[in-house]
Order: C-alpha cells, then structure tokens, then sequence
C-alpha cells in the first residue's frame, strides 16, 4: 500500500488547490450577486 | 341627446384587464392608450404618454428593439412601467457634494457610481440597461444587480456629466436614484464573502475528513495495516486542525466573547464539544491508541456554518428590500431664485429658501405658503383622511402630499428641524427604550451546557472506579452525543426558511425574534389611515340618478380638488372618449357647474348645490345624513337645477379588512384601533369592522399613540401595525411593529416587519405563519431532546462507545434539519 503515501498527499493537494480558488472566487466577489449573471446569459447575444 | 344612442350600443363598463378591444395598448409599457392620443394607432406603434414614445423613440433609434422581443418571452412581465413625463435635469447629481457623497474616482480618468433605479422587473430590463455605453458615449460600463435594482455606472467625466445619464435612464423608464447606506452594504457584503470563504473551507475539511474516516471504519471490519492508520490519522489531525483555526474560530472567539460577558451563548456549548472532542483526538493520535472524532468535528463545524450562513442571507434580503425602499423617497427640491430654479437634495435646503411644489410632490421641507392655493394630504403626518386646504400665509409640512395645484413655499425648517426629523428622533429613543428580549434559544442553550457538562462529569466520576480511560471514553461520548446540534441549526434554520417563505408571500421580517414574538397572540393595535383604511378619497356610494354618473365624471375633470380626482377616478370610464363640458367654473370651497351635452350639471357640497337647486327625494337627504353619520362626506349632484344624485366620499375600508381581522380574533389576537383621525370616522370604521368602540379611539396626535402604546407595552405584549410618520414612534415602542404596504420611509425604519403587498391578509398571514413556525421549531426541539435524554441516558450507562456516538449523532441533527425544511410555515406549499 505505499502508493498511498503518494496519492494521499497529492490527493490532499488538489484538495488544498481547489479549497484555495474557492476562497480566492469568495473573496474577489464572484458569489455577492447570485441572480443577475442567471438572467444576463439569457440575454448575451454578443 | 348624445347619450341615448350610446347608452343603447356600448355595453355596460368593461371589467379591467379587457380594455383591450377598446384601447391599444401602448408600443412601450402596454397599458391602454387613452382615447385622446388614439389618432396615431392606425399609422404605427400607439403610446399611453410621451415618456412612453420618448423612451419607446430612443431604444428604436439606437437599434435596441430586441428589448421588446426579450420582453415578451419573461412570462407575465408587466415591465416596463409607464414613464411618467417629468420634467426632472437631475441637476443636482452634478454638484460636486453629491459625486463626493455618492461617486468614487477609479484611475484613468474614470468615475464610478451606484444608482438604484425603479421599475427593474425582468431580463429584458437588465439586457436595455447594460447596453448604457452604446446609448451614450462616455459611459464606459454598467453593471445591475438584478435584485438589488442597482446599477454600477461607471463614466469619463469629462465626456459626459452624470445629469444627463441620469436623465437618459429616466427616459427610459427607469428613473435613477443615488444608492444611499452603499458603505454599511459594503462592510455587509465582505463579512459576507468571509462567510462564504470560511464555508468553501470547512466543506473541504469536512469531506475530506469524511474520507479518511470512511477507510479508518472499514478497516476496522475489513483489516488495516497499523501504518496505514497512523498515516490517515496524522493527515485528519492536519485538515481539522485547520478546519478549527481557520473556520472554526469564529465559534471560539464568540464564547470567549460571551463568557467574558457573563452570559453562556449558543457557542458556548459548541466550542466546548470542539475543544474537548479535538483535544481528547489529538491525543489519542499522538498516543496512537483511542478514538479520533476528526471527521464529526469539521462536519459539525461546517453545518452550523451553514445554518448561520442561509439565516443570515434570508435577514439581509429583508434589510436589504427595506433599506432600497428608503432610497427610493430621497426627494429633491427645486429651488427658486432670480436666476431660475435648480434641484438640490432636500437636505441642502436652508431657511429663507423658495421651493415650488408641485401637484403630486410632497413638501420637502416646513415653510409657509407663499404663492398659490391647493389641498395637502397631511395622512402619513398625522393620520387625517380629510385633505386640508392650503393657502398664502398657510404652514406647509415635510412629508406632506401637495394634491392640488403648484404652490411655492418658503422654507422655515429642513431635514432634522422638521416636525417629521422630530418625530423621527422620537422614533430612535423609542427604540431604544425598548426591553432587550431574551432569547429562548439562548436561554435554552446556557441550561443545555450546565446539563451536559454536568451529564458529562458524572459519567466520568460514575466510570472513574473501572480506570481513566474509560471513565474519559464515557464522558466525551455523553458530550458528543448530546451535541446540540437541534439547538444551533434548526432554531436558525426554521427562521431563516420562514423568513424567506414570508418575503415571498408578501411580508418581510427583519429578525428571528419577530417571529417568536408574533406567535402568541395578545394586543394588537392597528392605525386607520393607511391601514385599515386604502388612505385615500374614494367614492363610497351613490345614491340617485345613475344616468349622472357620466356627466358627474365630465365636470369634475375640470377640476384638480381631491374629490374631483376620486369622483373623475371612481366614475369615469376608461375606455370611452370623455364628454366635452363647456362653461366650466369653479367656486372655491363649493363646487363645480358646466355643460355636458347640453345639461347643466352643478357638483359640490351639499350647501353649495343646494343654493342653486330644486328639493330633490326625500331619499336624497336621508342619503346625506347618512354619510354624514358615517364619517363621509356628501357630494350634491344637480341636472339642469334639480337635485338628482348624492355621493358620498370617504377614505374607504380597505376589502379585505374585516375578513382579516376576524382572522386576527380567531386566532385569540385582541384588535384596537389608534387613530389621529377624527373620532366620528374612528366610531365609524370602527362598527364597520366588529370592533367595540371603547377599543377605538380618534384624535390622537404621534405623542400621544407613543404614550398609550408604551404604557400598554409595560403591561404585557403589544403588536402595533401602522403606515405613516405619525405612528413610527408607536412602532419602535410597540414589541412588534409592523409597517403596511406603502407606509412612510420613518415607518419602515422603526417597524420590524414590513408587508410588502397591499391589504390586511398579509398581516393575517404573517400571524398565522409565525404561529406555525414557532410549532415548527418547538416540534424539532422536544424531538431531539427526547433524543438526547434517550442516547444521553445510553451513553451515560455505557452502552454507547464514542465511535457509535459520532456515528448516530447526525440522526438528530438530520430530523430537526428535515422538520425545519418540509413543513409549512408560511404561504402555500413549501
């Protein structure tokens, strides 16, 4: 089983990568408005 | 002679909504054309106004009619609004104070603002406003938030000054207003993406912990090497280690807060679950033998997370409604001077200025009438349904609705100076006199932490005698097991899920407390103007000729007095060409005389009708003491010099009032009524709605509501329900406020609750739901209290191992979080 001391980390690393650009889309606002961009797609004809 | 044939072939008035065979409907917000601008439908697109051709020429002219396809697929959209023709600069939103209050420089030369704008309904209205830049060059970009109604416009200044696109978003029919309070929805807005942050981690921490735990458990019945267990451990410990610091620290740092306060708060007991589930796993870990309760620990901190996260967003979307609906009533003032007028914002008056108001307005600010005559709607101010007559020389008040004619006003007071900035300073110490609530879950939660605590050292002094560590093992099952994870997520839970219901079903609350407070009936008081009441002029009732009716409509539109507006509103036909008076003259404080297809046709006060007219029937001056018993104010009606008609005109009820209050008296409530209206109407209104005079009173001015309301609330709760200024302070006193649909700005500060759609049954429903959410909640909390008693008593016994504890705890957990979720609480089906 000591492919696990190398798929676990890595595992936890992709983890931590996407745990990260979670906090980074958080905090540079991509969540504040939640309804606006759902009717913009509607209307994007360029 | 003209109306015979007409009567014969034109059916009876069309009920609304099927106007449309008689009228187009207009090409820009597809209301009906008005007969008098019908000319144009044979040749192309027909308008209801010319704000409507306005906005409808500029989108056509800048090749922007997809709009209008895009209108068509929302379903049932009624956007956009009729644009009312005004004829606002917007001056005043290129004074240098207002871009320093209000505008942020961006570099390059770019200036950026927040606008909210009315009547933003639907996809299509988003689409028209973003393509702002095209309209106008200099306008680098615009961006609307779709539920705030608020547009980020950014401009080169120097290309284009804010006024003018200002003016162009009003042509289109989405009159701009400066977006007041951004500052505290900016501070909002990154507490909350810290929230959304710190929920994103705890997520990780939570599934990856999961994970592990997951392996761990079927190694125990599948077979693990012990490396391979010590290796799994070590990575939980890192992830929750983080998930506690990082996440989990706000629960850390709010029961220091409050244990330094004296008081055990919900988090209390939370982080102490944390702290001594982390410890005892830690180590555990660094011994190598024990349990590891890594995985329970960052989900419990990722659910609770969750449930303050959903309950704090359902709050802030009713703060967040309330505090647009503020910006919406910034006035501004034009001021006049040698040099002309110029718009200024209310605020910026000061006294000795000249202000003309004009019909519709309201008054910025006190001053005295110095110029014109008109009738001022003092209803939000004091209660009064009657309008009052204004003259030269007259005192005119901030707040008041100007119904008559142009009248200029020189300014005594402004802003705070105010009777209506006073009142609403009477407003603020009223709230802050009122008794802080105890919160039963809080409450609940600092008899919960002595209970568990204490369950927990007995179970370990109980097992001490069988050796330490089992004693240990014991103790923090009992604590994992009686988590009070009911207590911390489905209290909030159950709120923040009604509050949404409720704001969909037309009532926004601005707290869990509300609730909790409207769910045992008691005293409610409600205001009659506004509330009980629709809170304007309307026709009541027509006794007479009904052939008059018409020709009533005709005269009165000559005139702009309060009753003629009700009587041309209630009388008139919509779809059919208005019949042509000739002679009009009107006689200040009478009435009106002209000719309509021939007849001579006299509208006005009883007094002045009869001065000019025969005796009528006997049923006529029945009708007129009738009214005149019932608060209402008679209307004589003469043809040709012969009393035909009487109409009585009052502030009617609204609908669905008596429907709704006996709701209330069903439910236990006991309603009364405070009035600044006359005692007689008071009486009046009072028998129409089953409630006994002595619980109805008439008269009383904002001081004195404050005073009754107050004492009233010393004496056990009191829900108080009002619409204008003159109730504000009776709100914020009262337990619970709430304000009506269409109430004063200072109505909706001090109310706690706030209907967002017109009539009573809201009110009704709002009592309704909060009693059903408080069962709701009570339900979920004795469920999993007897859950607890039965795994507590369990664990204390020794039957449940840590292991078996973590693992059955969701249980809980998930039966309060399913009650919360499935069950009604407010509007239709959930």
């Amino acid at each position: 089983m000591s492919v696990l001391y190398v798929l676990v980390p890595l595992a936890m690393l992709i983890v931590g990568a996407a745990a990260w650009a979670f906090v980074w889309s958080a905090r540079s606002g991509q969540f504040d408005d939640l309804d606006t961009p759902a009717v913009r797609v509607i209307t994007d004809d360029d | 002679m003209m109306l015979a044939p007409l009567r014969a072939t034109l059916p009876p008035p069309p009920p609304t909504g099927d106007t449309s065979l008689a009228a187009p409907a207009c090409a820009h917000c597809g209301l009906p054309v008005p007969p008098a601008l019908r000319r144009a439908a044979s040749t192309g697109p027909a308008f209801c106004c010319s704000g409507c051709e306005t906005a409808y020429s500029i989108i056509h002219a800048c090749g922007l009619d997809r709009f209008y396809d895009l209108r068509k697929q929302a379903e049932s959209a009624p956007a956009p609004a009729p644009t009312t023709p005004r004829d606002r600069r917007y001056a005043e939103f290129d004074e240098p104070a207002f871009l320093q209050r209000y505008a942020r420089s961006l570099p390059a030369g770019l200036t950026s603002v927040d606008l909210l704008l009315e009547n933003v309904h639907c996809a299509a209205c988003v689409w028209l406003v973003e393509r702002l830049p095209a309209l106008l060059p200099g306008v680098i970009e615009c961006r609307l938030d779709f539920r705030r109604a608020v547009a980020r416009v950014t401009w080169r200044p120097d290309a284009v000054p804010l006024a003018r696109i200002a003016l162009l978003l009003s042509r289109l029919g989405y009159p701009p207003h400066p977006a007041r309070g951004e500052a505290a929805h900016r501070a909002r807005t990154n507490e909350e993406r810290r929230m959304i942050a710190r929920l994103g981690v705890a997520a990780a921490c939570a599934s990856s912990t999961m994970l592990f735990a997951l392996a761990l458990y079927a190694g125990l019945f599948s077979g693990i090497d012990h490396a391979t267990v010590t290796l799994f451990r070590w990575f939980s410990l890192a992830i929750t280690l983080l998930c506690l610091l990082w996440p989990g620290l706000v629960f850390f740092r709010s029961a220091i807060t409050s244990l330094r306060a004296g008081v055990a708060n919900l988090d209390a007991p939370i982080a102490l679950a944390l702290l001594a589930g982390g410890l005892w796993s830690i180590a555990s870990t660094l011994r190598g033998t024990g349990e590891v309760y890594f995985d329970s620990l960052s989900t419990l901190v990722f659910l609770l997370l969750m449930g303050r996260f959903v309950q704090r967003r359902q709050q802030r979307r009713a703060a967040d409604s309330v505090e647009l609906l503020f910006t919406l009533t910034a006035s501004a003032a034009r001021v006049v001077s040698d040099s002309g007028t110029r718009e200024v914002s209310a605020d910026a008056l000061t006294p000795g200025d000249v202000v003309e108001v004009r019909a519709g307005e309201s008054f910025p600010a006190d001053g005295i009438v110095i110029h014109g005559r008109s009738a001022a709607d003092l209803s939000l101010l004091t209660g009064e349904s009657r309008p009052v007559e204004i003259r030269e020389g007259s005192d005119a008040v901030a707040g008041a609705v100007n119904l008559g004619s142009t009248v200029l006003v020189s300014v005594r007071a402004s802003g705070e100076a105010t009777r209506a900035g006073r009142l609403m300073k009477l407003v603020e110490d009223a709230a802050h006199r009122r008794a802080p609530i105890v919160r039963t879950a809080d409450k609940a939660a600092s008899w919960f932490l002595a209970g568990m605590t204490l369950l927990a050292g007995l179970t370990f002094a109980l097992w001490l005698r069988s050796g330490l560590e089992p004693a240990l093992e014991h103790a923090i099952a009992v604590l994992v097991v009686t988590c009070p994870c009911a207590l911390g997520l489905a209290t909030p839970l159950a709120f923040s899920v009604a509050i949404g219901r409720a704001a969909r079903a037309g009532a926004f609350i601005k707290g869990g407390d509300a609730i909790q407070r409207l769910a045992s009936p008691g005293r409610i008081i409600l205001d009659k103007t506004g509330t009980l009441t629709v809170g304007r002029l309307a026709l009541a009732r027509w006794t007479g000729d009904n052939d008059a009716r018409p020709l009533v409509a005709a005269v009165e539109a000559c005139s702009s007095h309060p009753v003629a507006v009700a009587l041309v509103r209630d009388l008139a036909n919509p779809a059919r060409e208005p019949l042509a008076v000739t002679d009009a003259r009107q006689t200040l404080g009478g009435g009106i005389e002209g000719r309509v297809a021939g007849r001579l046709v006299t509208v006005g006060s009883a007094a002045f009708v009869r001065a000019r007219a025969a005796q009528g029937s006997p049923d006529l001056d029945r009708a007129e003491r009738d009214a005149l018993s019932q608060g209402l104010t008679p209307i004589a009606i003469a043809l040709d010099g012969v009393l035909v008609a009487i109409a009585a005109v009052g502030d009617a009820i609204r609908p669905d009032a008596r429907a709704a209050l006996d709701r209330l008296t069903r439910a236990g409530w006991r309603p009364e009524i405070l009035s600044g209206d006359h005692p007689v109407i008071v009486a009046a209104v009072a028998k129409r709605l089953g409630i006994p005079p002595d619980r109805a009173r008439g008269g009383l001015s904002p001081e004195d509501k404050l005073a009754l309301v107050s004492d009233a609330a010393r004496h056990g709760p009191v829900v108080m329900v009002g619409d204008g200024v003159n109730d504000a302070a009776a709100l914020a006193a009262s337990d619970v406020g709430i304000a009506v649909h269409g109430g004063a700005e200072a109505s909706l500060a001090a109310a706690d609750a706030y209907l967002s759609k017109p009539g009573l049954s809201p009110l009704a429903d709002l009592l309704e739901g909060s009693a059903r959410t408080m069962r709701i909640v009570r339900t979920a909390l004795t469920l999993s209290t007897l859950y607890n008693l039965v795994a507590g008593g369990l664990a204390v016994a020794g039957f449940v191992s840590p292991l078996v504890a973590a693992f059955i705890m969701p249980v809980s957990s998930l039966t309060a979080l399913s009650i919360c979720l499935k069950m009604r609480s407010f509007g239709g089906r959930p």
